[in-house]
């Protein structure tokens, strides 16, 4: 008996410890049985008579003796109640523990099994990882259902799109998935329909192989391809034009071919002149319209200047040149070719003058140009060498100047140019005079661009010059003929505004004419507004300084020309600009109502005041104001309260006035309310009570989804009615937002809804065409 | 030549007289209308601004003169009114249950006047819906029994039997529908969902011990559910999974729930705590409206049909509108003789809503008070529609505010208005107070909407 148990308990030993640990209940019935055996074997010995008991002795003999053959068996577990769940732990193994390495054991004789399989499962053998616990069950579920739960919001926020519609709709008609009423576009009908007769079937492959269209477009190709095609009137104009085209281009060509054949070297000559001018005028337009193209230019003719410059080709320095020279003084024809050459040098060397170059240069000289005009300079000629303005070679020809015709007088003011060559100082005086000429009427172009520019300015600035001038004027001239005579001037002036540079030159000629003193005062009043700022920019300085020479000599200095033909010649002027200018200028008719007052227009002012006091002679504002105030301020006052009782103490009767002691007892005075607001104020009236009627149906606070007063004022502005609005605007702005049908039932949103809206129109197009 | 100038004279003068070009107000045939000529020159009508702000402010009053909302009241339960359900495909068939819970009857709303009745359960009806179809609909009381009864009435010589019983092993307290499939959902001390088929739940949910007092299908998203627990909790469901989904926990018990139709995440819930809490089902740690009016516990919401509105029926014998994301009424209803109300419904062409009370009677009502009901004239829809735009137009100016806004209430829920009004003053200045002397942030700022949520559990 010890033997078996403790084979048994060998047994036990013999197992892994985990396998122990699985099957304690295991070891528990050996025990018990080895106890139930000895129990049995005293049985056995000392109770043989009991009959009954027989069975069950043989029974236990058996068993006793199959437990000593070594191999045992097991109990098997019994289910002794009715369960719904079986627990894990109640399903006890039966028989042998089965191990992995028995099961792989097999597997390594079987040839069917792939040696891949194998190799995991040795690889699996191998590992002594433990596979981590499972986790709890209320952690496992608690994922499930996050994730669960992310799955359907993700699903309903599909709806967001559809919600979001309706919300901002300005109009949804339920049930909202109603048909439209009213006829179906053809289109629509034509692709539910289907050729079901044979008849219509014929009709429809008849169509089909003709490949005339079903629906929607019903043109056929050709038809669309004719539609896609040119008008015919269109064809007719571009081919007009490609043959008109074609005709100008032979007769250029012709042109061109005939004129390089000409060998006259003079023509040439001239056509280059021409071709030289057209460049010219083509890059003063090249600078307005394309700076950039026209800098590349003034390069290329910068270089060619410096080129020019360097060289000594035109400088009548060569070998030919000096025969020339010697043969000069007989021969006219030297002369002229020595004088050609130069001239080409001149040309060539000559400054370009642009915007682009010397903006400020250019801008100084016509400062300068404007506001001492010829006349001036000629006073001061050879005065004063401090004198910027007398800088200059004009200086050193003062011959030339008193010989110069009038014409000339505002062409000689430029003379004192800087970028005049010293070295052709020696030139004939037609070619230096011809140069100027050309210098200046470049210059006058350049103005005229930039007149363009400023005009508007100008003529306002201008405008008020006059004007000041002319008061000036009415004050200290006497002569009444000479006034009348300006006055017509100016309304000429009024009428050319576009030439206002040169109208401001010819005035200060005339001023200069009349007296000194004016001539004084225009030299102060300079120009137009910017030249002034310029000027006191520029030359602040040399500005006080010639004042008051110029005092002294502008008496002595005889007059350079009557003033009746300085009139004919601005005449003139203003009539040869008005040709040059082909743009008509937009001339702005400011009334000549002076900009400040002075004595000067007292009178006219006082006309004025008089023809608005015959017009309002009946209602005097201002008293009617005061009286209104005055009004106002006593239903203000507080009143006297009068308590006083004819009668009581005193005799009564008609006719009889309360005594003045009971007066004085009897009458309330009230508190004095405090001081108006409009006390000091004497033209304001401010009321101090409010208005409550209409208080009450204002809003005196600012609703909630509006920001500021002018959002919610804009809301409340425009008017809704019929009165105001036509009968579609009305019907537009009265929509109601949700319109629903009495007795029609509304389903809740379909899913059908939310696919319709995901698939856009465009789309569906497509797939039909398709 | 004097008598002869005179003649002459005669000859030549003008007689001026008006003519007119026919064409312009001459009709071309007798049914074409008349052509109204009009100047729209603004100087010619002054005072737009006043002269509307007038035209609204009498339509405002107007439209208070024509608010009568009460239509009729349907007798004939010989209890409280416990539940009621609409007709699914027919919108003047009705049906409710009683608290005596031996009837549930269909009612013909346009004859106001019972059609049937029938003896569903012993103890309360606690549910009941139509299916889908409109041609059966299913009860639950509280016998622990789910029975399916047709909609029509049996012939003659027939018995009054249910198409189908279940029976359950505990009480059921609701029920409701799938929107499209032969699928129903039951709550009791779970959460089952069963199929018309089948005699046990195809799935039941579970989660913690609670019993439900309401479950409601989503009608958009119709796998979704959601139902309230008596843990003053909301749970959500998908028919497809088996796990719920996610649960709100509040501070006070929702009684019933409804799913806005139109708009798939929204629904709303109605709390003991006075108040009703639209929820969006993917954020659900804060309502996104609290709609509060009501001074009693709420007992019953259902949305319009078209999701812009949605009626709350409550312990305090009235029952509110409220715009789905406004959170205070647009209007009350109440009569004198009609108690809590237990249950109220939504007519399914927006027009109408019932509610069913405790003292036996179901009341109809108009949705919107002051709308006139049958066939509108285009002039008179006009109209209304120019009254109606002027009304929001002015909405903020304070005598129409006024006036629209002011509604007749019992002198009980007047003074208790005023009271919680006091006690809500008198809480928020306390805690203004309590924050003004502790240190700054140990007494966060609380919004309304988060007061309410304790938790969201996962």
């Amino acid at each position: 008996m010890d033997k078996v148990s403790k084979k048994s308990i060998k047994n036990c030993s013999s197992q892994t410890p985990e396998s122990a640990e699985l099957n304690p209940d295991e070891v528990y019935i050996d025990e018990a049985e080895v106890e139930e055996l000895n129990a049995a074997d005293e049985n056995i010995i000392c109770e043989e008579e009991d009959a009954c008991k027989d069975e069950r002795k043989r029974q236990r003999l058996l068993e006793a003796i199959s437990a000593l053959g070594g191999k045992r068996k097991r109990k098997l577990g019994e289910r002794s109640e009715a369960a719904v769940q079986m627990s894990e732990f109640t399903v006890s193994g039966e028989g042998e523990k089965v191990n992995l390495s028995d099961l792989i054991g097999t597997i390594d004789k079987n040839a069917a099994i792939p040696a891949k399989t194998k190799k995991q499962l040795k690889t699996l053998q191998q590992s002594n990882k433990t596979v981590e616990c499972p986790l709890s069950k209320q952690e496992s579920e608690r994922i499930q259902r996050d994730v669960a739960y992310q799955k359907a919001a993700s699903e309903v926020s599909q709806w967001k799109g559809v919600i979001k519609q309706n919300q901002r709709a300005e109009q949804l008609v339920f049930p909202l998935n109603q048909e439209p009423s009213g006829p179906k576009p053809f289109e629509r009908v034509l692709t539910s329909w289907k050729a079901q007769t044979p008849l219509e079937q014929e009709i429809f492959s008849l169509l089909s192989i003709n490949k005339q269209p079903i629906h929607d477009p019903i043109l056929t190709p050709t038809e669309e391809a004719s539609l896609r095609a040119m008008s015919l009137e269109e064809a007719k104009v571009r081919h007009a034009e490609l043959q008109k085209a074609r005709a100008l281009q032979s007769y250029y060509e012709a042109k061109a071919r005939r004129e390089r054949k000409i060998k006259s070297k003079k023509y040439h000559k001239v056509q280059n002149k021409h071709k030289r001018k057209e460049f010219l005028k083509q890059f003063d337009e090249m600078v307005k319209t394309n700076p950039a193209a026209a800098l590349e230019e003034l390069n290329k003719i910068e270089l060619a200047r410096m080129q020019e410059r360097m060289s000594l080709k035109h400088q009548n320095s060569g070998k030919w040149a000096k025969s020339q020279v010697i043969m000069a003084k007989y021969d006219e024809g030297a002369r002229k070719s020595m004088q050609q050459q130069l001239e080409v040098n001149k040309d060539l060397t000559q400054k370009l003058v642009t915007s682009l170059n010397n903006e400020e240069d250019s801008e100084i000289e016509e400062v300068s140009a404007e506001v001492t005009p010829a006349f001036v300079k000629d006073a001061e000629e050879g005065l004063d060498s401090s004198n910027p303005w007398m800088r200059g070679k004009l200086s050193a020809e003062p011959r030339e100047k008193q010989t110069s015709d009038s014409v000339d007088l505002t062409a000689e003011g430029f003379g004192g140019n800087a970028s005049e060559d010293e070295e052709d100082k020696h030139n004939v005086a037609e070619t230096e005079e011809e140069a100027l000429l050309r210098e200046f009427d470049n210059r006058r172009k350049h103005r005229q661009i930039q007149e363009a520019d400023t005009e508007l300015i100008l003529c306002l600035d201008d405008d008020d010059n006059e004007d000041k001038e002319k008061t000036k004027n009415a004050a200290e001239d006497l002569d009444t003929s000479d006034k009348e005579e300006e006055l017509s001037q100016f309304t000429s002036l009024m009428q050319g505004l576009t030439d206002a540079h040169w109208d401001i030159e010819a005035e200060f000629a005339k001023t200069a004419a009349d007296t000194s003193s004016q001539l004084e005062q225009s030299f102060i009043k300079i120009g137009t507004l910017e030249d002034r700022e310029l000027l006191s920019q520029e030359d602040s300085a040399a500005e006080k300084v010639p004042v008051k020479p110029q005092l002294s000599t502008s008496t002595e200095n005889p007059l350079p020309a009557s003033p009746v033909t300085e009139k004919k010649r601005k005449r003139k002027r203003g009539i040869e600009l008005k040709h040059v200018l082909t743009k008509e200028t937009n001339i702005i008719h400011v009334p000549l109502a002076p900009t400040f007052r002075d004595s000067e227009d007292l009178d006219e002012s006082l006309d004025q005041r008089q023809l608005i006091k015959e017009a309002f002679a009946g209602d005097d504002v201002v008293s009617d104001f005061l009286k209104d105030k005055r009004k106002q301020e006593d239903t203000s006052k507080p009143k006297l309260l009068d308590l006083t009782l004819p009668g009581w103490g005193e005799w009564g009767g008609t006719d009889l006035k309360p005594s003045r002691n009971k007066q004085r007892r009897f009458r309330i005075k009230a508190a004095l309310p405090p001081p108006r607001k409009d006390q000091n104020l004497p033209s304001v009236i401010i009321l101090e009570k409010r208005n409550s009627s209409v208080t009450l149906h204002q809003v005196n606070t600012l609703p909630f989804p509006f920001e500021n007063h002018a959002q919610f004022e804009s809301t409340i502005r425009c008017p809704m009615g019929r009165t105001w609005n036509t009968e579609q605007t009305v019907k537009k702005i009265t929509k109601p937002k949700v319109v629903t049908q009495l007795g029609t039932i509304i389903e809740p949103m379909n899913r059908e809804r939310l696919g319709k809206k995901l698939v856009s129109p465009g789309s569906q197009d497509s797939v039909k065409l398709s | 030549m004097t008598p002869l100038s005179i003649p002459s004279f005669s000859y030549q003068m003008k007689v001026k007289v008006l003519s007119r070009n026919p064409d312009d107000y001459v009709r071309e045939t007798k049914l074409d209308i008349q052509r109204v000529p009009r100047n729209y020159d603004p100087t010619l009508h002054p005072f737009e601004l006043s002269r509307e702000y007038t035209r609204a402010l009498n339509a405002t009053k107007l439209e208070r003169v024509f608010a009568k909302p009460f239509l009729a009241s349907l007798d004939g339960h010989r209890d409280g009114v416990n539940c009621m359900a609409k007709h699914t495909k027919s919108l003047s068939t009705f049906l409710s249950g009683s608290c005596d819970g031996e009837v549930a009857i269909m009612w013909n709303l346009t004859k106001h006047e019972c059609v049937r009745t029938l003896q569903a359960h012993e103890g309360f009806v606690r549910g009941m819906v139509v299916r889908y179809c409109g041609t059966s609909f299913f009860t639950v009381g509280d016998d622990k029994t789910i029975k399916q009864w047709k909609m029509e009435a049996p012939g003659y010589g027939e018995e009054e039997e249910p198409l189908n019983t279940i029976l359950g092993k505990t009480v059921f307290t609701g029920l409701d529908h799938h929107w499209q499939e032969g699928v129903f959902a039951t709550c009791g001390q779970q959460v089952d969902i069963w199929d018309e088929q089948r005699s046990s739940p195809i799935r039941s949910f579970t989660w913690g011990v609670e019993s439900f007092s309401s479950i409601r299908f989503n009608p958009v998203e119709t796998e979704i559910l959601a139902s309230c627990a008596s843990d003053r909790s909301i749970v959500l469901y998908d028919m497809r999974e088996s796990a719920p989904l996610k649960k709100v926990i509040m501070t006070m018990r929702s009684n019933t729930l409804c799913w806005n139709p139109m708009e798939a995440y929204y629904f709303t819930c109605s709390n003991e705590d006075y108040n009703l809490y639209t929820y969006d089902m993917r954020y659900l740690d804060q309502p996104v409206t609290v709609h509060m009016d009501h001074v009693s516990a709420v007992l019953d919401v259902d949305y319009s049909p078209t999701g812009r509105e949605f009626v709350s029926a409550s312990f305090d014998k009235t029952i509110r509108i409220f715009p789905k994301d406004v959170g205070h009424s647009r209007e009350v209803y109440h009569t004198k003789r009609m108690q809590h109300v237990i249950c109220v419904k939504w007519s399914s062409d927006n027009k109408y809503v019932l509610s069913g009370s405790d003292e036996m009677n179901i009341r109809l009502w108009k949705a919107y008070a002051a709308e006139k009901l049958g066939v509108l004239a285009p002039r008179e829809r006009q109209a209304i529609n120019y009254n109606q735009k002027l009304k929001e137009k002015f909405q903020h100016h304070p005598q129409i505010r006024r006036i629209s806004h002011h509604r007749h209430l019992p002198k009980s829920i007047y003074h208790q208005t005023k009271e919680l009004r006091i006690m809500k003053e008198a809480r928020r200045r306390k805690e203004r107070n309590v924050r003004k002397h502790s240190r700054p942030g140990t007494v966060p700022v609380v919004s309304e909407k988060e007061k309410h949520v304790v938790t969201v559990v996962k």
